[in-house]
């Protein structure tokens, strides 16, 4: 099947001539029908305008880029507006009218749309209560929590029923408990919905917790992309390395590995915990080893199991190192050492 | 004096009604215009929904060429005009005509600059919807800028209330063409001190007016 999004070398300059800045340089990014794709990146990364060419907020530089089919960069202004009119957005600051109560906000697309009045009181109220704020229909914006604000903006968002969410850091205002709600919201509405959802975040949190697939941006480039779990689990740039850093703390760092050769006597092995599982009691047992554990951390990527333990061993050398082998075969194992034989 | 009065103030009573009436209609049709102008101004600017380097550039010479120009010279200055439009250049109407037209220059100003603080991201949001620039304009960026265009408003009313007092000097009516004719020319400080008095209640009315309607507004 076609991908929903395709970017095809596409280029987008702010300005011209010699003060031209190239916010988004060369990507070609596939984004399929149905997944919930992240895009990371620091400030300045390009990640914001990259998606604002989908619904042609800016107009392309250079490139092809097809959404649902069409080519966007061939596309006159009253055609640009349909498409706009067929993908919902999400912003860090919620940008609502607040010259509108919340149900005439979430009406507002419908009325752009040509809703006639019935139809757009119904579909307010549905979309009020799939978010879980029917009760501040006719309450105005500016007496909302931030969370709430943003249940009203993904509302709105969805109210044409587009194919395509873009949340443009639609978590990054809020305090953690509500983004946790909120990323429950935008998770619900792809599941549920069937809704692509296009997320760009700074916060690798936001990816591990909501994103199938992955791509990194750095200076306007995608410089890495993939499943989320794969890119955890093997990322090569070093952006994408100091990402996956904020987010996991599994591994310890050199000084904490330092304090731990001291701490502890016994050889240090950092195990990988993957999907397919490693059952490290039993091989400890299997081999005659003991095992404490002294650092680590195990959570979910993508719902599925990531992390490492990192375990002081005692015991024979010969069955440590059968022991590591038998472990290497099915999962990555990094080898410490000890204070004397640091390895 | 009380003899004095009970001539005065049907006078004054006529006085206020006809300085309403040049008030009201400059409010009318100047504010009308000026929103027009203003939101244009505002929306032709670089960067904005309707970037247009002609047209801004045009308005914005115009509104700053006619603003500073005080009133009472801009009268004169537009009598070929106003004769040709009112068919004279005396009385309530040709008055009328000429602070209509500083109205319209002075409101586009204070609409513009009211507009400027509207977040561009309500903008980015309905375009996102699919609207379009006009709908923009007139569904969304007038309604998100109410509350200060109200004080706008208020304080561009104030200022009509002001100009509306040199009538007088063309043959016009009003509260200006009393104070001076009763008050000023009979030596009658009296007279002006009761106009003066009056003028500062409809302010304070319309002021009070203005601030209520814009916390109204406000939806906090």
């Amino acid at each position: 099947m076609a991908p929903l999004i395709s970017f095809q070398d596409v280029t987008k300059d702010f300005g011209s001539g010699d003060r031209a800045v190239r916010a988004v340089d060369g990507v070609t990014l596939d984004i399929e029908a149905g997944e919930i794709f992240g895009v990371i990146g620091y400030s300045g990364a390009g990640k914001s305008t990259l998606v604002r060419l989908v619904n042609a907020l800016e107009t392309v530089t250079s490139g092809r880029l097809l959404v649902d089919g069409q080519d966007v960069t061939a596309l006159r202004e009253a055609e640009l507006r349909r498409l706009r009119a067929g993908i919902g957005m999400a912003f860090q600051q919620f940008n609502l009218l607040n010259s509108r109560t919340v149900a005439g906000n979430v009406a507002y697309p419908l009325k752009v749309a040509g809703w006639p009045r019935e139809r757009r009181a119904a579909r307010v109220a549905e979309l009020l209560d799939y978010v879980g704020i029917a009760d501040k229909a006719k309450a105005y914006p500016r007496q909302l929590s931030g969370g709430q604000k943003q249940r009203v903006g993904i509302a709105r968002a969805l109210a044409t029923s587009p194919r395509i969410l873009l949340a443009d850091e639609a978590t990054s205002a809020l305090d953690p408990d509500t983004t946790q709600d909120v990323l429950a919201l935008l998770r619900r509405v792809n599941r549920e919905l069937g809704v692509t959802v296009v997320v760009i975040t700074h916060e690798m949190d936001v990816i591990r917790s909501l994103a199938h697939r992955v791509a990194v941006m750095e200076a306007g480039r995608v410089i890495e992309h993939g499943p989320v779990y794969d890119v955890f689990a093997a990322p090569r740039e070093r952006a994408t390395r100091r990402f996956v850093a904020t987010t996991l703390k599994d591994r310890p760092t050199p000084e904490a590995v330092e304090r731990l050769r001291h701490r502890h006597p016994g050889r240090i092995v950092t195990v990988g915990i993957r999907e397919s599982g490693v059952d490290v009691t039993a091989a400890l047992r299997a081999h005659g080893v003991d095992g404490t554990i002294v650092f680590g951390g195990i959570t979910e990527i993508d719902e599925r199991p990531f992390g490492s333990l990192t375990l002081e061993l005692t015991g024979p050398d010969a069955a440590i190192d059968a022991l590591l082998a038998d472990l290497r075969s099915r999962t990555d194992v990094d080898d410490l050492g000890t204070a004397g034989v640091p390895a | 004096m009380n003899r004095d009065w009970s001539e005065l103030s049907p006078i004054l009573w006529e006085s206020v009604r006809e300085t309403l009436y040049i008030v009201g209609v400059t409010v009318g049709v100047g504010g009308l215009l000026g929103l027009v102008l203003g939101v244009l101004l505002y929306a032709t600017r670089r960067g904005n929904l309707l970037e247009n380097r002609v047209v801004f550039t045009v308005l914005n010479v115009a509104v700053n060429v006619v603003r500073p120009i005080p009133f009472i010279i801009f009268i004169t200055a537009v009598g070929p005009v106003t004769l040709a439009v009112v068919g004279t250049t005396i009385g309530n109407d040709a008055v009328i005509f000429a602070m209509s037209i500083m109205a319209t220059f002075v409101t586009a100003r204070i609409v513009e600059q009211n507009l400027v603080a509207t977040d561009p991201g309500v903008i980015e949001a309905a375009r996102a919807m699919g609207a379009s620039r006009l709908r923009i304009l007139v569904t969304v960026l007038v309604p998100e800028a109410l509350a200060p265009l109200i004080l706008g408003y208020t304080f561009l009313l104030i200022g009509i209330v002001d100009m509306s007092a040199l009538a007088g000097y063309v043959g016009g009516g009003g509260l200006g063409n009393f104070a001076i004719v009763y008050g000023y020319q009979r030596f009658n400080w009296e007279v002006t001190l009761v106009t003066v008095l009056v003028i500062i209640g409809m302010v304070q009315l319309a002021q009070l007016l203005g601030n209520w309607l814009a916390r109204k507004a406000l939806h906090r």
